[in-house]
């Protein structure tokens, strides 16, 4: 059989070739430590130099605000755990309901340590109330979290609106553009943040690295100790190779949005469309929510999404964040937008990325039609188990 | 074979990636490219089974019982911090007082001044003048309140190895929990976690001829079973104690560089130690006043710390500039004060400052070798020719009893 067709470009994205080759040298030619004064050390601390650049000028911030880490979930802890540690006496974090665990478990971390934290919630369409916010920013809060592209839905929240009234309250904004950059324009100063975090597998990079922006003058402990790397911020031997590599995918990635937004979406929008037509009462998760160009997350009517996809081996795509897969679980996302349970199992979520093609789009609309009849036939539908799962999902919130 | 300059001879700082590990990774980037966490399709469970694979060519290089006790992270550093922290943080009521060597790498002693700034107590043991720790001062630091002690396999800038097993059974009577960072030992010498009866191990991949940006803790987990908690919170990767997408291309290459590791390290400790030999002799033959940094017995092959009295060290490293050596650590290269592992040993600061390490890998030569013996010895005679001190000595001034004016 051939390689499945990939639309889970949400959980991870095939590293570039003209990023591999660019990575390459620095690993058996310039592999120098960056930290070492001779000339091998040299040229790997000019290529670390160069990347930095390369992402500063992708985010619209200076080099210095960049610090390398070893992806997104280490950056996600370092601006939580890092802000609230460098601001002693605010023991208040905001973040939303329908946060990436790599936010959603630093958080939890904070609230068994003593800290108020409140989590927003969503509407129907996944996005926050900026109202909830306004009441519950104040003097104490250190840290307003935010996932600005939804990993499972692609909704996209107002977070320059957020940011402002964050900081009347002098709290820090940090946002988590893991799945927004290189799919929709990410300027720090448009969106007014503090912090960022990006992951370089998201976008093209390999994985095990990431990076997060750090605006000059932000409270920030580190989370690692050790020498003197980053500024002291984030000690360890700088990932060279992987390094070059983040700041290359970021500059083409970022270089390329317009192009490749535009045509992705068009596909996204033609799957919906044809998936649609061919799945009467399917209904697409956040669809009246601004949301990322190549993200589609559609619920199956009467079926579980991992039923469907079961049966459909010929497209690789998942049924909830990747991260935290494996069991049919409805979604907390979806629950937490009011989805009923049983609906909200039959979620799958279809990413399209810089390979897709539109045969490979109509040939998944096939393969997904064709897949849930006969699921629907079959009778194997697995609905049954929905809602225990609903009571240990609720839970768990 | 001619040299090709420049020569790397850093082989502590950072080695070369081997293209044998290159290759085992390139197949992971763009084709197989799926998030190990991925249940629902075929890219994923690829990922997990090469995953899965590395942590078995790990735990066999470490002669780990099982692969599950393999803890990937994104370097030593990370995994020092992991290790300390985690062990401090989840045996807090058992005892607040930890045990290490003043001559351990900056991720651990600065993991544990971050410990006494919560609370906890360290007593940072000193070292014998040939490096090793004195077994009976560990045992005199040892309290009812001890949870940890941190011993590393070899040092980073002097290279000796420390008596592993007595440390683990030392620890094991005391039932005290002993972690070893091997970030320069793993691979280069043979290192046994249930011989050396080490609790936590820490290496990385990038000092083992792997890339930069993936190590590995090795966590006990049957007599006695470790626990540790967390610095990374999220998704619940590596049984929760390391959450972040695995990187799996990065995981291929260390599970290959230790397989390569382990088929070769017969024969390629012996050649290096080899070489070793002969680049010290070498110097020894051709100068006067040299000074052998650390045990000379208790080393890793690879690894020749020496003082070049009366010769300034950034001068001497300019002087070579074709070859890559460095003056100690590369982390604390940028500061320009005598190392703190020389200063432990009882070198004085004149001699500390004419230190040099060199770094024997995979990829050197008796060639390069040579080359350097030669490189070496015509700087350090040019730099002691102009130097005034050696001419004092030539003429044989004590400079001990020399009284020197303020200017």
């Amino acid at each position: 059989m051939s390689d499945p067709i990939y639309l889970d470009h949400n959980a991870t994205t095939p590293v570039r070739a003209e990023v591999v080759e660019a990575m390459l040298p620095f690993l058996t030619q310039h592999f120098g430590n960056p930290s070492s004064s001779h000339i091998f050390g040299q040229r790997a601390r000019h290529a670390v130099d160069q990347a930095r650049e390369q992402i500063a000028a992708a985010l619209g911030c200076k080099p210095h605000e960049i610090l390398f880490t070893s992806g997104g979930t280490e950056a996600n802890n370092l601006a939580i755990r890092g802000v609230t540690a460098a601001l002693p006496y605010r023991k208040h974090v905001v973040t939303t309901a329908v946060e990436h665990p790599a936010t959603a478990e630093p958080c939890n971390y904070l609230a068994r340590n003593g800290y108020r934290v409140d989590r927003l919630g969503v509407d129907a369409d996944g996005q926050v109330d900026l109202d909830e916010l306004d009441r519950l920013v104040d003097t104490q809060t250190a840290l307003v979290t935010i996932l600005h592209a939804h990993n499972e839905t692609g909704v996209i929240q107002p977070t320059l609106d957020i940011a402002k009234l964050a900081h009347r309250h002098s709290a820090v904004v940090h946002a988590d553009v893991a799945q927004a950059i290189g799919k929709i324009a990410v300027n720090v100063e448009d969106l007014r943040v503090d912090l960022l975090s990006i992951a370089g597998h998201k976008l093209g990079a390999p994985k095990g690295v990431g990076a997060l922006y750090v605006r000059t003058g932000t409270p920030l402990s580190p989370l690692l100790l050790g020498a003197n790397h980053e500024r002291g911020l984030r000690p360890g031997t700088e990932n060279v190779a992987s390094i070059v590599a983040l700041g290359l995918a970021c500059q083409l990635a970022v270089g390329e949005l317009e192009r490749n937004s535009g045509r992705i979406a068009g596909l996204r929008d033609n799957l919906w469309q044809s998936l649609q037509a061919g799945i009467p009462g399917m209904v697409c998760n956040g669809e009246a929510s601004p949301r990322l160009p190549n993200t589609l997350s559609v619920r199956f009517p009467r079926v579980t999404g991992h039923a469907v996809l079961a049966a459909a081996p010929e497209i690789a795509a998942s049924t909830g964040s990747a991260c935290h897969d494996g069991s049919v679980t409805a979604p907390a996302v979806l629950l937490a937008m009011g989805v009923d349970a049983s609906e909200a199992a039959g979620t799958v979520r279809l990413s399209l990325g810089r390979t897709t093609s539109l045969d490979d789009v109509q040939q998944a609309v096939g393969a997904l039609v064709r897949s849930w009849r006969r699921v629907i036939e079959a009778g194997s539908h697995g609905g049954v188990d929905v809602e225990v799962t609903h009571v240990d999902l609720l839970a768990q919130r | 074979m001619a040299v090709q300059l420049p020569l790397y001879l850093d082989n502590h700082a950072t080695t070369r990636c081997d293209p044998r590990v290159v290759a085992a990774m390139l197949p992971y980037f763009s084709e197989n490219y799926g998030n190990a966490a991925s249940k629902t399709h075929v890219f994923g469970r690829i990922a997990e089974e090469a995953v899965d694979k590395a942590r078995r060519q790990l735990a066999s290089l470490i002669g780990a019982t099982t692969d599950k006790e393999i803890v990937f992270t994104s370097g030593a550093t990370e995994s020092d911090n992991l290790a300390i922290k985690g062990v401090a943080h989840m045996y807090r009521d058992k005892g607040d007082h930890l045990i290490t060597l003043a001559t351990e790498h900056k991720a651990v002693l600065d993991s544990h001044h971050a410990l006494e700034r919560e609370g906890f107590r360290t007593t940072f043991l000193g070292v014998k003048p040939d490096g090793l720790v004195d077994l009976d001062e560990l045992k005199a630091a040892m309290t009812d309140q001890t949870i940890l002690v941190s011993v590393m396999a070899v040092n980073n800038e002097i290279g000796v190895v420390q008596p592993l097993a007595e440390i683990g059974k030392i620890c094991k009577e005391r039932g005290v929990l002993f972690f070893c960072d091997a970030a320069q030992a793993v691979g280069k010498i043979p290192l046994n976690v249930e011989e050396l009866g080490i609790d936590i191990l820490a290496f990385t991949a990038h000092k083992m001829y792997g890339p930069k940006g993936i190590g590995a803790l090795w966590v006990r987990r049957k007599a006695p079973r470790v626990r540790l908690e967390p610095l990374l919170h999220g998704g619940g990767h590596e049984r929760g104690l390391r959450s972040g997408t695995l990187a799996v291309p990065m995981i291929v290459a260390f599970g290959e560089a230790a397989a390569l590791a382990q088929s070769e390290m017969p024969n390629e400790s012996k050649r290096i130690l080899a070489l070793r030999t002969r680049l010290y002799q070498g110097l020894q033959a051709k100068l006067e006043h040299i000074h052998l940094n650390g045990s000379w017995e208790h080393r890793a092959p690879g690894s020749l710390n020496v003082s070049f009295a009366y010769v300034e060290g950034e001068s001497l490293l300019m002087g070579i500039s074709d070859i890559a050596v460095s003056s100690g650590s590369a982390c604390t290269s940028a500061s320009l004060e005598p190392s703190y592992v020389l200063k432990a040993l009882g070198v004085g600061d004149e001699l500390a400052h004419t230190s040099i390490r060199f770094g024997i890998g995979r990829f050197n030569t008796e060639e390069d070798i040579d080359y350097t013996i030669g490189r070496v010895v015509e700087v350090v005679n040019r730099l002691r020719d102009m130097s005034p001190l050696w001419e004092m000595v030539q003429e044989g001034i004590d400079l001990s009893t020399v009284s020197w004016t303020g200017h």
